[in-house]
């Protein structure tokens, strides 16, 4: 593809109302994100909410339901929801918690102190608050907003069904109407720098600052915050906020359900074992190929090692319709025996998930003392057993949780699976959007059931690991 | 957190074992993953952009006369057949079945083409099939108005599918830009009006028509009264008719007749890959489909599409095709790749 094809197909009209789409989309829904993400944080940690221990669980549980049924469940609730306002509600909806669950480890973790001495010097609440509290979720709320922004970029069927064009549904529709084609791939160099433009936006947020407490001992339970009269508004700003993100989405596609042929349930089962199979793949391999970077991360910390990461980060915030199309234009011309073969699924599946696997791995390497195989080596085993029969053992919870991170990943991911699977696969989630497109609810609806009972493991991990609690 | 740096000698060793082994578990694994899911080697591949429960039925149906296993690739007509094109050779693709022609088209201009057996083509009357011989006719679909009577009445509806271009109608018509089905009613407005007529009237489109995913989501907007008209094919309403009329019973249809583009009968096609690994099982496919039995599954089942091979008659319910006056093109004119840059000029894609 030549310069002047390219620029002729960047520089055009649809891209500029691509672009005024996608900017608009992360203008908002990130901001709404960081309000509910955070609000909700305050609440259930800070405040003497009435039942504040079940919103708790229930304002992390909509990330068990995948935006993309989500959406399904409002629009075939309200037909005539589309355009910006209902994609910008249905993602903030689906994507807070993920604002949500750091905000809420970073408070827990505050001390308050800080805010006590503030207050002592004559603060009030809300002072406190942006003055004193905000600062120090900065980064935490900073991480979480760029995933936000990362989701909104790569998020295909949410926007698909709602009718509201970004870079990546126009990608998919490219895709479908001249395959791995020049205008997919100039859409594809736009969505790419758009990925890198936040990336870059975001490390230069985070500053260099660092918050961490200085001194022993353990910071004091913070006092909570009488709501009085704030305590309606917040419960229904709560109520509201839930409704929107679990009952909807989920009577939506329990109304379906009802209504399902009992015939099609055979198909879900094919369609469960094959995406079994590949994300099981994709979680060992995945796993295989973090290894070697966390170790080289923990054990040889260099430059080496922190390029391969940034790498392995970089590659997974694209999103996975750019890894998929490279996946397809690469097999295509050079290795043609690969493309459409499980192995290039999973190769894709090792690229966008890797990160959920190496900072589980990374952690859990970090706190396996390297003195243990020293005192094995010391015992005359060799360097290689002592890896396999001291370091490994202590890996495995770690390595257990990275893999279902991965598999649960795997068995939600959408367009890279449309795009690359072997031919005659069918996956749930793949399954489902083919029948969701053609309108067709019922047999839509046990695939979207399947695909929220996968993820709710994955949330659970996240919230016991954000609320410190460990699972034992 | 030891920060001394290992020796060079024992970095490579370290590195280089997990890196052999992580390659080997890729391989092993994406092997094990492919054991069960790529369908075995002898079963027919099908590129199928037909709708998947029909060539369901159609691959079931051949398989239990033949003993032959199918298996479906599925997608969209333009983005198989870009795909056939861009894998040339090394494609394992036997059939290509398509919803329009001018995915066929594009196929057979990049010669990726077998002949067709001539005792398939003998079941095809000629308007039905290219002159070429290289892929033949397995369906047809006409192009009509899905009106919503209580928005607009039917002695207010534009003469013309050209009319829908005019500024009046701003706001008032849905259809599918991005999908092959109406991809190819665009490719009767060039074959007919010719390019600046085309690129006019796609102008006049992307200023006018409300975007809608496909032609069932297009049919359920005019139904709730979303917009007042839509452009779709016939067959997605009478087989909501047929089913609940959850989705039409709000609707009425129009057919511009006229020889208009808005008449355009579009042909279903399928062909035979030169490449083919099973090219004998692929020739009985493609005869098994035009064919009498391949046809009553088309003709007699859900589908409500119009047969056009082994004399096998439509549904009652359906107008018949030779009284739909439609524009004569010859399907191998149809020209999909000028279509889609004239789409994207206009901003539709």
């Amino acid at each position: 593809m030549g310069w002047e094809q390219l620029s002729a197909l960047v520089f055009r009209p649809k891209v500029a109302e691509l672009l005024v789409n996608t900017v608009l989309l992360v203008a908002i829904g990130v901001p709404a994100t960081v309000v509910l993400g955070v609000g909700g944080a305050w609440l259930v940690e800070r405040t003497t909410l009435p039942g504040r221990g079940v919103f708790k669980v229930a304002l992390a549980a909509p990330l068990a339901i995948p935006a993309f049924v989500a959406s399904y469940g409002w629009a075939s609730a309200i037909p005539a929801m589309s355009g910006l306002w209902a994609a910008v509600l249905v993602a903030t909806l689906a994507y807070f918690p993920l604002v949500y669950l750091p905000a809420l480890a970073a408070i827990r973790g505050l001390d308050p102190a800080l805010e006590e001495s503030a207050r002592s010097l004559g603060m009030g609440s809300w002072a406190v608050f942006f003055r004193v509290v905000a600062p120090q979720l900065r980064l935490a709320v900073l991480g979480g907003a760029l995933v936000v922004a990362l989701h909104l970029l790569a998020e295909y069927g949410a926007f698909a069904f709602l009718r509201f064009d970004t870079f990546t549904t126009a990608i998919v529709v490219a895709y479908e109407s001249m395959f791995a084609g020049p205008n997919a791939a100039a859409l594809g160099l736009v969505l790419a720098l758009l990925c890198l433009i936040l990336l870059g936006a975001e490390s230069a947020a985070r500053g260099r600052a660092r918050y961490a407490r200085v001194g022993g001992g353990t910071p004091h339970p913070a006092e909570t915050l009488g709501l009085g009269r704030l305590t309606v508004p917040a419960l229904a700003a709560m109520v509201a906020v839930l409704a929107g993100a679990l009952v909807v989405p989920l009577a939506s596609v329990v109304r379906w359900l009802m209504r399902a042929d009992a015939a099609a349930f055979g198909d879900v089962g094919i369609a469960a074992l094959q995406t079994l199979g590949l994300a099981l793949a994709g979680a060992v391999c995945t796993i295989a190929v973090a290894l070697p970077f966390a170790w080289l991360a923990v054990r040889y910390p260099g430059r080496l090692s922190w390029l391969l990461e940034g790498a392995a980060y970089l590659a997974s915030s694209l999103p996975a319709i750019i890894v998929a199309l490279s996946f397809v234009a690469v097999t295509l011309a050079f290795a043609p025996s690969l493309y459409q073969t499980a192995f290039t699924v999973v190769a894709a599946y090792v690229v966008i998930f890797l990160p959920r696997a190496l900072v589980p791995l990374r952690a859990g390497l970090s706190q396996v003392p390297e003195s243990l195989e020293e005192a094995a080596r010391a015992l005359a085993v060799p360097p290689a057993a002592a890896r396999l029969r001291v370091t490994v053992p202590l890996l495995l919870p770690a390595i257990g949780a990275g893999a279902a991170l991965v598999a649960l990943g795997a068995a939600n991911e959408l367009t890279a699976t449309l795009l690359l699977a072997p031919t005659g696969t069918s996956t749930v989630a793949t399954s489902f959007w083919s029948a969701a497109s053609a309108l067709d609810y019922p047999t839509a609806a046990p695939y979207a059931v399947l695909l929220v009972l996968l993820s709710v493991p994955a949330v659970a991990l996240m919230f016991t690991h954000a609320t410190g609690r460990t699972l034992r | 957190m030891p920060s001394r740096l290992p020796s060079s000698a024992r970095l490579r060793h370290f590195l280089v074992v997990p890196v052999m082994l992580a390659g080997l578990a890729l391989a092993g694994c994406a092997g094990g993953a492919g054991g069960d899911d790529a369908a075995d080697p002898d079963a027919l591949v099908v590129y199928n952009a037909q709708h998947e429960q029909l060539t369901e039925e159609w691959a079931d149906a051949f398989t239990a006369e033949t003993g032959i296993d199918v298996v479906l690739r599925n997608g969209d007509d333009s983005e198989l057949a870009n795909q056939l094109v861009q894998e040339g050779k090394a494609s394992k693709a036997d059939v290509f079945l398509t919803e329009n022609s001018p995915a066929m088209s594009l196929v057979e201009e990049a010669d990726l083409f077998a002949a067709v057996d001539p005792s398939t083509l003998a079941l095809v009357p000629e308007q039905f099939r290219p002159a070429s011989g290289l892929w033949t006719g397995i369906a047809a679909r006409s192009t009509v108005l899905v009106y919503n009577p209580e928005l607009i009445s039917e002695s207010e509806l534009p003469a013309s599918l050209l009319d829908l271009a005019d500024a009046q109608w701003k706001g008032k018509w849905g259809a599918a830009p991005a999908k092959a089905d109406f991809q190819a009613i665009v490719s009767a407005v060039l074959a007919t009006q010719g390019e600046d007529g085309a690129r006019d009237w796609l102008h006049g489109m992307a200023e006018n028509a409300v975007e809608y995913r496909n032609n069932i989501v297009t049919m359920k907007a005019v139904n709730a009264g979303e917009v007042p008209m839509g452009i779709i094919y016939h067959y997605y309403w009478f087989r909501d008719q047929d089913a609940a009329a959850e989705d039409s019973a709000g609707t009425k249809l129009h057919y511009f007749g006229n020889q208009d583009p808005g008449a355009f009968v579009s042909i279903s096609g399928g062909g035979v890959l030169k490449n083919a690994p099973h090219a004998d099982e692929a020739q009985q496919f493609l005869a098994f489909i035009a064919g009498e039995h391949g046809q009553k599954i088309l003709g007699e089942g859900y589908s409500f599409e119009y047969p056009v091979a082994s004399d096998v008659a439509a549904k009652p319910e359906l107008p018949p095709l030779a009284e739909l006056d439609a524009p004569v093109i010859d399907p191998s004119t149809l020209n999909g790749p000028a279509v889609i840059e004239l789409m994207t000029e206009a901003g539709l894609l």
